[in-house]
Formats: C-alpha cells, structure tokens, sequence
C-alpha cells in the first residue's frame, strides 16, 4: 500500500487523557497498519462541537474552525484535513460549505482570522477518517490486510448520527448506511444489517444536560443490540461511544436492566484483526472489557 | 339470394410460434374441412409473412375466397398483417388461447388437442354467420367544425381546427370573445423553473405572467377559417357526426343553419354564488370580495397599489380563504373543488406584493394546500419565497367592519385566532356551464321490470311536454331520443371517457373540453382544448368512411335491425349508451350510423333478436357455442363458456397466456364486443348444449366504471339478474352463471376466476344436458 | 405574556419573520417550510418538544415572538441532522434551531436554568480559556451548574463513573492543574473577539416585548 499523508485534527475528547483517547490510540495503530501518516495541525483549537452554539453565535464558530482550516493551510500544505471525531469532522467541513456559499461571511471570517495573523484559502477538502478507509483504501484492501479474522463475533455496527448525517459517506443512504457493516464483515466479524437502531440518536451533547432524556434513548440502542444477539457494539463516533458504554451502570439501575455490553471503535476492530496488541488497540480504553477482542489480540 | 350462393370459405392455419410443434396440424386441417366445411383448408409455417399473407391475398383476388378464418395467433396479434377489409374474416386464436395457456406435457396433449380442433369448428361456424361490413354511406365528407364558448379552450380549439385546415364555426353568447381569462389580470406561470434551480431561498422561481389572451383574440378573429358569431347561441343540433345541421340563432335575432362534420363544447364555467354561504359574509361589506372581482381591482390599479373598494384605502393587509363553500357534504354546496384556487390565490398574493410591497401582508388560509401542474410546487415556492404567509386553518366566519376580522382556528397550532385586514379575498369554486343531463331522471328507471319501465317512459315524455319550470338551459339543443344536451358525469360536469379518453362523450362527434368537463385552469384548458380539436377532427374524416370512433376505431360495420321482427319497445333507443337511435315517425327505430360506437348494447337489448350488424350477431356467437363439441357425460370433461369483453377481459387471458399463467383446458372462451352485448339466447342456449358453467367477463360497472362503451357492463348486469328464471326452469345451480369484472390487469385472476368455475362444477357434478 | 404579544392585531402578520430573517442563523430559510412534518416527526426527543420544528417554524409565521423565543423547545435539539435529511424543502432546521436559542439567548429569553443553555455557556467558556476543551473541569463544573449542593450530590452519583474514567485512562486528574490548550490563546481570544464584533454589527434592531425574562 502506498504512503498516504493527511492533515490530521484530533479534536479535544482524542486528547490524552481525554475521554476518547481509546480512540485516538487506536487510530494511531490502524494508521501504522494502513501506511497512513497523520499529520497533526499545530496548535489545533476546538471546534465548539454541537452545543457550542448556544454561546457562540454563527460567526465566531465559523471562525474557530476557519482558523484550524487556516492553520492546516498553511503548515500542511496539500494535505486532505482528516477527523476522527464526528462533531469535528462535521463542524470544520460545514464552516467550510458555510464559507464557500457566503462570501460576506468568508470575508468577515477572514477579517478575524487576521487579528490571530492567519488567512484562510478554504481549498482543503475536509475528511472523516470512516472516508478514508471506505473510499481512500477501499474495504476490499482492508479485508487483505487481516491476519486475525474476528470469527465469530457478532457485532452490532452502530453508526450514529454525525458521521452518518448530513454529510455522511458518499452513495450510502441517510437511513441504512452499509458501509460499517460491510467493515465489520471485512475483519471476519459477523455484521448486523438490519440491526433497527444503527443511526439512531444517543442524545449527543445533551447526555449531558438532559441525560435523562438521552439515557432513555441509549437504552433502546443497546437494547436492539441484545435483541440482535450482538456480542458487541462497535461505533466510528466518540460521542456515541461514550454514550452508549459509559451510562450503562446508571441505565441498569434506573430500568432495572442487566446491560453490560461492550462498545469499541471500528479502529479498534481493525488494529486487532491486523494482529496487534491488546494494548494497541486500546482495549485497556474500555470501561466494560471486549473480552472477544482480548482473546484474539492474545491469539 | 346471389351473394349467399357466391360464397367461398377458406381457413388458413398457420403451424408458426410453435403451433405445428404443440398440435397435430394434420387433424387441424381435417376439422376445418369436415366439421367446419370449408372449401379451401390450407397450411403455412408462418402465415404472418409475406409469403403467407400473399398465399391469402392471392386466394381472395384470383380464387374468389370472400370468408376466411385465420387460425393461429390472438386477434389482438398481427393486426397489420391480416386487415383484409374487403372481405369476412376472423381470427381463430390457438396460440394464446391454445398452446400457450397450456402446459406442455404429455397428459395435457390430448386436451390441448381438443381445445384447438373445438375453436376451429367455433370459427368456421361463425363465419358462416358473417358477411363483409360495408359502410352506410349515409354521410359524406364535411369539414366544418362547431365550437361553442368563445373563452380560453374554445378559441384554441377553433385556432387549432383551423390551422389544421378545416372551417371553423366558433358560436359565442357573450358580446366579446375572452371568456373569463380576459378579465385577469395575469395568469399563473405555465413552466417550472428551469432544472437544477436550487431549493433555496432566494431562488428564481417562477412570477405571475400576462395572459396574453389579446393575441388570441386577435388570431381568432385574423383567422379566415373561422367564423365567429358573437351574442350568439346553438338552437338546434340535429344529424350525426358527419352530417350535423346546426340553427344558430344570432344578434341580429336571425338562424343560420350550417352544415356541421363535429362539434367541441367548450362553454366552461361560472362562479359559485358567494349568497350561499352566508358565515363568509360577502354582502355583507365591499372589502369581501370573489377572486374573480380581485382580478378586476388588480386592473383597477394599473402601475400603482392595489386599493379596498369600501374607501380607497391603500391594502396594507389581505387574507385569502381557499375553498370556500368546496369539498362540502351540505346541501346546496360543492361536493368538489376547483382544484386550481390555490395557486389562484398564491398569484393574487403576489399581485399585492408587487403592488403594494412587501410590506403588505398577505396570508392564504388553506385546508389542503394543492399546486397541480408542472409549476405549481414552484409558484407554490415562489410565494413562500416572497412573504405569503400560508396558514392550515379553518376559516369559520368572517366579520364586516371598518377593518375585516376573520374568525379562524389554526389547524397546526391547534388554537383559535381572529386576524384583522383590510380586505378578504374568497376563493369560490367552479360550477360547469353544462346543459340538462339526458339520463337525470332515467336513473328511476334501473332495474324496473318491462311494464314499469314503458309506464315510466310514457309517464316521463307527457311530463316533458308540459314543464315549464324553470330548468338548466340546453347549450346544444339536440334534437336526439335520448335528450338534448352532453351526458353529465359528475356534479354537472359533461361526461368524458375519464378513464382512458378524457374528451369522448356519450355523444360521437362532440368533444367536452375545458372547465365544463372538470374544473381546469388556462393551461390545462388550453390543452385539453387542443386535444378536443383533433377528436373533432379525426371523426369528420371517420364519419367521411363510415368508421367507427373509439374503441372500435375503423371498424366498417354498424348495427341493422329487421323491421318486420320489431316490436317497438324501445328497448334499443333507451339503452344504447350513445344516443345513436332515434325514432321515425312510426315509432321504429333509426339507426344514425355515425353516432354508433357497434358496442352491441342493443343488440343484446332486443328481446326479439332483430338487431345484428354484418359481423357480429346474436348468430355469429350463438353457432360458436351450437358448434362447440360437448364431450359425453361419462368422459368427465366439462365445458365452460367464456364470453370475454373483447377490451380488457380477453386481452388480460391473452396475457396470462403469455406470462405462462394456465388456463383451463375445459374453457371455451368466446369474445365479444362488450358484455351489453350479451344476448340472454347464448346463456340458454349454452345450457341447453350441455355446457357445464358460465362465466361473463366484462369491465367494472356503476360511478367508477371502466367499460370502454361506459354503460355496456351495466347493461349487462342488470340483464342477467334475469338469468336466475332461465336456470331455475332448467331446475339448473344458479353457481353455473357467473358475471365478473375484470380489468385489462387482471392476468392472475382471469384464469383463477375460470379455475373457481371447474371447482364449482366438480362440486355441483355436470351438467344433465349433454346429449 | 406582554399585551403586544396578546393583541391579535400582530397575528399572521410577517413582522416577525422579518426579524427572524435578519437575525437568527439560517433563518431566511423558514418562509419555505411546507408544514409537512416531517422534521417533528424524526426529532429524536421529539415528545419532550413542546413545540416541535414544524410547528416553532408556524408560529414564527403567525407571530407569536415571545413563545417562541422563550421556549424550551429548540434547546431539546440533540443535533442529530435527522430532519435535515429528510426535509422535502432542504431546511436546514438544525441550524435555524442552534440560531434560535443563540438569539433568545443573547436577548435573554431564555427559561431559567435551562440545563442545555448552562452546559453550552460553560462549555464555551470552559473552551475559551485555552482554546480547546478541558473535560475535567467541564465536567466538575457543570455537576455544580445548578449550586453547590445538588452539585454534590450530582458528583458523588457520578464519582463511580469518574473512577472508571480514570482507570481507562480517559479521564487525567492532572488536567485540573493546567492541561491542554492552544498556544496562541491570546490570538485565539482576539480573533473571536473580533468575530462576535463584526456578528453584532450585523444584527437588526427590532422591538423587544417588554415582558420579564422568565416568559
Ligand atoms: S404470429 Fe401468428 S400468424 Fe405469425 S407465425 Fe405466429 S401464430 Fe402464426
Ligand atoms: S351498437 Fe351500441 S352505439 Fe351502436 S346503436 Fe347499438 S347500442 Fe348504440
Ligand atoms: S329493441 Fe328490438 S324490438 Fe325493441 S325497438 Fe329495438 S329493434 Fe325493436
Ligand atoms: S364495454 Fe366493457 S364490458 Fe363493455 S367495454 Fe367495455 S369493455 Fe367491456
Ligand atoms: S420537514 Fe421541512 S418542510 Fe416539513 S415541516 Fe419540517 S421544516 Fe417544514
Ligand atoms: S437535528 Fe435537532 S431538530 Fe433536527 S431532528 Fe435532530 S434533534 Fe430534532
């Protein structure tokens, strides 16, 4: 496999210590596997995700990710930005469409970005790292590269929203998205096509503020996984992630329910399948242990 | 007689598309010559060739052959191939109908066998029964086209005839030609916005547009093949299609008669009364006001703001209702809607933001927001786009005062609101401007037994004779049987083939277009009003030939009755769904030809069977059931009779044939031309013969009917209510006759419907007669 | 609810909609809303609305201003571009609601203690010190968003979480002290500085009801 090279944005829940740093680990795996360099965009800022809106109006979001775009501009010249992070990915690529479609507004960014002594092209296309794989190195390339087929694990893929919507991947439908299915089956899992609940909502942010509400929601997901008979849950999203692994105990105990299902990332998945540690692909990240996952990474 | 003597019968069986391959073509021949006696039996690998079809014609031109049976493939097959029009001759179908409705196995052979040497004596025994249809001559060639109404859809369709070259006479009761568009002020866009235009918001949609009727106008008038007559209307319409004479009765209080080929009625509509609904209040203050009266304020105000009528007063506020008095189950109200009032309203509220700016708030109050037509959703956008605002809701009353208030509950939100404007716009339904319905009272005559019904009748005529209440005034005044005006279909809409041919009517040779058929905006109208132009003219040159219109379209034939055999019961007048037979002053019936579609309604009518036409009669069916061979009891081999309508019922076995669906090898399927045709003798005579069961296929009856002749299929199952009598004498199951409605889609059904039949029969046992 | 709003004289009337047109992100998409419902109806907290997307899109139409901007409504949206997808019209409702709780907010409309209107602002400026988010810190503050007691409580409930988090590596207790950031928090800080100026300067004045902040 040829070398590929892109601008990468981490974005703050991949950061060291941060509650997805399973995810950013990981990716780093799978990217060595991958021959994929990832360069990170220096000094990087948060993007504000989906609920940074309430206090930072229109403008001054687009900026925040106007100045990441700016910056990978000017120090990663040409590279493709690649995201992990759901939100990241969505915020920086619609500052970009919001950008191109709105001159007054790209000129009023711009008068911004000056003052922190930057200026923006908005010429980079902007990636999710789910692109990367499905349409850059293609599913097929991913399935040659197996070297510990995940036999006999049943995994339920859990797309999401924000990876799936409204960008999403290209030529997939918005409602039954195939592309991590067909991910799961390349590493020698068995997939779940019709599992109800692949691009249902886990509250996103408002886990936070509302979890409740959102709880209620996180428990129809895993739910529809154990319905399926899914021994577990894998997602390309932080966000659903944690969602959906972390409230578990809080769920049991206000349903009275007995959840205790793992929920990894698809890079996760793959670092293992490709013969890597258990360490390197992070499963010492998990609050409930992929055991399957750990027996084949000792294999 | 000379022409019987002179008669050669020929069949020609065809052993292509696997025929040679199913059958034994040998006995084939054999049945055609002994059982069916024809004087030339022949046999061709493929008749449908040149080769084969010169093998015919030369049979015709040099050995006098003048009835020949075609054996082989459907009649709906290879139509082009075998039109030998000067001669008698019909399709034997032992392809679809034969091998390809059977399975090719060994067990099946023998039955497969039978099936075809049984149509073959079926069709040689029925064209013993034919002769060569030939046409009337009761009409020649006349190219003059009436159009009645001088609005949108007449004066296209008048410029359409007329460019097409035929003399066009347009009849107008008004002083000015223009009809209602001339009174817009624009008209709603007649395109989309182009491809790709994006959904956005600052969007170019499409704007209201002139109505551009001053040009037609000016065509109509500039045109030396059409004639106009203004102030003037139609007093008399008597003759067929081909040979109308029309009195029209003008200004200057003088008749014209004029020679008419066809006629379009294009008479349109008018306004609902807005007095009849008194809680929108329309008396009640000038600010409340009809569409149409919009259209005149928009006019009024030339380049400047649109203004109230009560003050002058600049409208700075406008609320549309939709609908009003439309879609309604109360008395005196419309059953239906225009279907056009919204987008009416939507280019109104675009007038006031053009003349009165954005600031001028204009709100439309629908129930079910419809835009129909290729650009209503984006002239539905377009609005949006420029500030209407649409509101789902219940308008429940409207209150006159220095300001209107409109008493209203908001249907999303759930909540009652009252709005204050300066001027509320009603959008009132179309009522069509159609003369009486012919059948009005006729529907009391359904199901009523002979006597009743001639009471009825008699009852009906002295009624007419003496009314002098005021009644819906006659547009066309035809001095027909069966009344003087187009058939209604619907809430005093004429009628229209809705199904398959919007303009046909009941009455051959005048074509309903525009509002007066269903309610239609100016394209529409102007689309239909061409349509209706080319009916009107493909039937002068049909009526020229003696062809018959659709669904018979060319057909040369036409229904003879025989005088001495009548006996006057009228039963063929009343029911012939077309209007065709008059009376003579001796009270027999007379046949116009060119009004006649040869559905065989009063054929199957006659109680005395008198009525027949050159190629198809109560005989040409009756000798294919006498000549259907009845296995004996003991072969345990039943026989079902299938009198199919020719229009969906035998083309849908035809297509089950061809999908590889099975029919029953103890069918016998005969088609005719629709099931009014039916004569109750093929019924008895079927049983008498031994048949085991039968079925009548015929097209959906009653409001929503598909019935290519529209009344046929009731007709006929009003008829065969009687049937009950006939198999109770025979002391008969009443399960042996069966009338069903099948569609042309129908190609899983029809055969089950024949395979229920076999059931029924091995449950009931055979039939007693079969000697 | 002020008398302004009450009067019925401002219903179904496009003053509003101008304002929102002007002001709100988005926001001169609303006028093309067909009312299908399409966008209520795939709102994943759809039921906790108590005026869902099609119908805040009609009362902006019918005027109601104050129950719109002071609702809880659009502060329920999880972003989870569900109706955008499937809007017929290509709303982008998403964004027209994000734009609508940033102007009831920045107008103070919004319903006190509004749990997703505190965790945003904290959020934001949790996100503002340093340029990127520190999620110790944003998670401690928001168990005592509502005061120090339930913050407690709130932070005990979830110390088991917080303990696991830490195990996993995914939660750093040295993030309190210090932590990530950008390191031209200062450019950082000028630029959205100057960004909100210039957004500021954009905004259209309208009258404001005089009604109190609580609706
Ligand atoms: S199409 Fe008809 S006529 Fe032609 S070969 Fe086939 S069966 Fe014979
Ligand atoms: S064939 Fe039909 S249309 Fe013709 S006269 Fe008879 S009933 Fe009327
Ligand atoms: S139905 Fe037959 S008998 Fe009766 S009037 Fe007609 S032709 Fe004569
Ligand atoms: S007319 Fe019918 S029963 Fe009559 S036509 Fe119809 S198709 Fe058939
Ligand atoms: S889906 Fe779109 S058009 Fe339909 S109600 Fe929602 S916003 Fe309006
Ligand atoms: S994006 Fe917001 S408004 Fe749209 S469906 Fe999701 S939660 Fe509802």
């Amino acid at each position: 496999m040829a070398k590929r090279e892109y601008s990468y944005y981490p974005g703050c829940s991949s950061q060291k210590g941060a509650s997805s740093s399973n995810l950013m680990k990981s990716v780093d795996t799978m990217c060595e596997e991958l021959d994929i360099q990832l360069n990170e965009i220096p000094d990087w800022n948060c993007c504000s995700a989906s609920i940074g809106y309430a206090s930072g109006s229109e403008l001054p979001r687009l900026t925040l990710s106007a100045r990441n775009i700016a910056l990978s501009e000017e120090h990663n010249k040409n590279q493709e930005i690649v995201a992990t992070c759901a939100a990241c990915w969505l915020a920086t690529k619609e500052a970009a469409e919001r950008l191109k479609e709105d001159e007054s507004m790209f000129a009023e960014a711009n008068q911004a970005l000056a003052e922190a002594g930057l200026k923006l092209q908005n010429t980079t296309p902007i990636k999710h790292m789910a692109e990367v794989i499905v349409e850059d190195i293609g599913i097929d390339s991913i399935k040659e590269g197996v070297k510990k087929p995940l036999e006999g694990i049943k995994i339920a893929g859990y797309v999401g929203c924000q990876t799936n919507r409204p960008f999403g991947i290209a030529g997939e439908s918005f409602e039954n998205p195939m592309y991590l299915d067909n991910l799961i089956e390349a590493v020698g899992a068995d997939a779940i096509p019709t599992y109800e609940k692949k691009v249902q909502c886990c509250g996103g942010a408002l886990a936070f503020s509302e979890p409740e509400k959102s709880q209620e929601m996180i428990k129809g997901i895993i739910e529809a996984a154990y319905d399926n008979e899914a021994d577990m849950i894998a997602t390309p999203c932080p966000l659903c992630q944690a969602n959906v692994e972390i409230y578990q105990d809080q769920i049991n105990e206000k349903y009275n329910t007995k959840f205790n299902i793992p929920v990894v990332y698809y890079s996760q998945l793959i670092a293992v399948a490709y013969g890597r540690s258990a360490s390197d692909a992070a499963l010492d990240g998990q609050l409930i242990a992929a055991k399957q996952l750990e027996d084949v990474a000792k294999k | 007689m000379s022409e019987q003597a002179e008669k050669k019968y020929a069949a020609y069986i065809c052993t292509g598309c696997g025929i040679g391959d199913r059958l034994d073509a040998g006995e084939l021949e054999q049945t055609a010559s002994r059982d069916g006696r024809m004087n030339v039996v022949k046999q061709h690998e493929m008749l449908c060739s040149q080769d084969g079809v010169q093998m015919i014609r030369n049979d015709i031109d040099k050995e006098g052959v003048n009835h020949a049976v075609i054996v082989g493939c459907s009649r709906r097959a290879k139509v082009e191939a075998f039109a030998f029009n000067d001669i008698a001759m019909t399709r034997c179908n032992i392809r679809e109908g034969v091998i390809w409705a059977r399975p090719d196995t060994e067990e099946a052979k023998e039955t497969t066998q039978e099936m075809a040497n049984d149509y073959i004596r079926m069709s040689c025994a029925e064209i013993k029964q034919m002769n060569k249809p030939s046409p009337s001559g009761q009409q020649g060639r006349n190219p003059n086209v009436l159009v009645v109404g001088g609005g949108i859809t007449g004066m296209t369709a008048a410029i359409e005839a007329a460019e097409a070259g035929y003399s066009v006479h347009l009849v107008e009761k008004s002083s000015a030609l223009g009809g209602h568009v001339a009174r817009l002020h624009k008209r709603v866009p007649f395109k989309a916005a182009p491809v790709g235009t994006p959904n956005s918001p600052d969007a170019n949609l499409p704007m209201p547009e002139d109505t551009g009727i001053g040009d037609i106008i000016a065509a109509v008038e500039g045109n030396d093949n059409i004639k106009v007559y203004l102030n003037s209307t139609v007093t008399k319409t008597s003759g067929a299609p081909g040979r109308f004479s029309v009195d029209i009765s003008t200004e200057s209080g003088d008749t014209i008669t004029e020679n008419i080929g066809s006629i379009v009625q294009a008479t349109g509509f008018k306004l609902y009364d807005p007095e009849n609904l008194p809680e929108f209040n329309y008396a009640g203050s000038p600010d409340i006001i009809t569409n149409l009266e919009l259209e005149e304020l928009a006019n009024a105000a030339g380049d400047g703001p649109i203004k109230r009528p009560s003050d002058g007063k600049e409208v700075t506020s406008v609320l549309f209702v939709q609908d009003v008095g439309q879609n309604s189950s109360d008395e005196g109200r419309l059953p239906y809607d225009s279907g056009i009032g919204d987008l009416v309203s939507i280019k109104q509220a675009l007038y006031f933001k053009h003349h009165n700016g954005d600031g001028c708030d204009a709100t439309i109050c629908y129930d079910n927001l419809r835009t129909p037509g290729a650009p209503g959703e984006d002239f539905y956008r377009s609005g949006q786009r420029n500030g209407v605002i649409f509101t789902k809701s219940e308008v429940k009353e409207v209150v006159p005062g220095d300001s209107i208030t409109v008493k209203m509950h908001d249907k999303i939100l759930d909540e009652d609101a009252e709005v204050k404007v300066d001027l509320v716009v009603l959008d009132l339904g179309m009522v069509p401007n159609s003369g009486p319905d012919p059948y009005a009272a006729n529907e009391a005559l359904e199901g009523m037994s002979d006597e009743d019904r001639a009471e009825e009748l008699e009852a009906q005529e002295a009624h007419a004779a003496d009314e002098t209440s005021v009644k819906v005034e006659s547009i066309l005044n035809l001095d027909y049987r069966q009344g003087t005006d187009l058939p209604h279909l619907k809430h005093g809409f004429t009628d229209s083939h809705f199904i398959c041919f919007p303009y046909e009517t009941r009455r051959t040779g005048i074509y309903a277009a525009g509002p007066v058929r269903r309610p239609m905006d100016m394209k529409q109208a102007m689309d239909d009003a061409t349509g209706a132009a080319m009916k009107a003219i493909q039937e002068i040159e049909n009526a020229a030939q003696g062809r018959a219109a659709h669904p018979r379209v060319g057909d040369l034939s036409y229904p003879t009755f025989r005088k001495e055999g009548c006996t006057q019961c009228k039963r063929c007048t009343v029911e012939c769904p077309f209007g065709a037979i008059d009376e003579d002053e001796e009270r027999y019936p007379q046949y116009n030809e060119a009004r006649c579609r040869r559905c065989g309604t009063c054929m199957g009518a006659c109680p005395v069977r008198v009525i027949s036409f050159e190629n198809y009669s109560v005989n040409t069916v009756g000798a294919q059931i006498k000549e259907c061979d009845i296995p004996e009891e003991w072969d345990e081999k039943p026989r079902i009779l299938v009198l199919a309508c020719e229009n969906d019922a035998y083309p849908a076995l035809d297509q089950a044939a061809i999908s590889g669906e099975e029919i029953s090898p103890w069918a016998r399927v005969i088609p005719v031309r629709c099931l009014g045709s039916t004569s109750l003798s093929w019924v008895t005579d079927a049983l008498n013969n031994g048949f085991d069961g039968i079925i009548m296929m015929g097209c959906k009856r009653g409001d929503d009917y598909q019935c290519h002749f529209v009344r046929g299929s009731t007709m006929a199952a009003e008829r065969m209510a009687k049937v009950g009598d006939t198999l109770e004498t025979l002391n008969l199951e009443p399960e042996r006759v069966v009338v069903h409605e099948v569609a042309i889609t129908d190609i899983e059904r029809a055969p089950a419907l024949i395979k229920e039949m076999e059931e029924t029969i091995e449950k009931v046992g055979l039939s007693p007669f079969k000697f | 609810m002020s008398e302004l709003n009450k009067a019925m004289i401002e219903q179904y009337r496009n003053s509003f909609l101008s304002e929102v047109e002007a002001n709100v992100e988005e926001g001169e998409w609303v006028k093309m809303c067909m009312q299908c419902g399409v966008c209520s109806g795939s709102c994943p907290l759809g039921k906790h609305w108590a005026h869902p997307p099609q119908e805040i899109f009609m009362m902006i139409r019918a005027g109601k201003r104050e129950e719109v901007l002071t609702s809880d409504s659009m502060w329920m949206c999880t972003s989870c571009y569900n109706c955008i997808v499937r809007c017929p019209r290509q709303l982008p409702i998403t964004h027209i609601m994000h734009g609508l709780a940033t102007y009831a907010k920045k107008l103070g409309l919004t319903p006190k203690n509004q749990p997703t209107a505190k965790f945003a602002e904290i959020f934001w400026n949790n996100m503002m010190k340093k340029g990127r988010v520190n999620e110790l810190k944003l998670g401690l503050s928001l168990y005592f968003k509502d005061g120090f007691g339930p913050g407690i409580k709130e932070a005990l409930r979830n110390k088991d979480l917080g303990m696991k988090m830490m195990k996993a590596k995914r939660m750093a207790a040295g993030e309190f002290f210090g932590g990530h950031g950008v390191k031209d928090v200062s450019g950082l800080q000028k630029m959205i500085k100057k960004a909100q100026e210039l957004e500021d300067a954009r905004m259209k004045k309208f009258d404001e009801p005089e009604a109190s902040q609580d609706g």
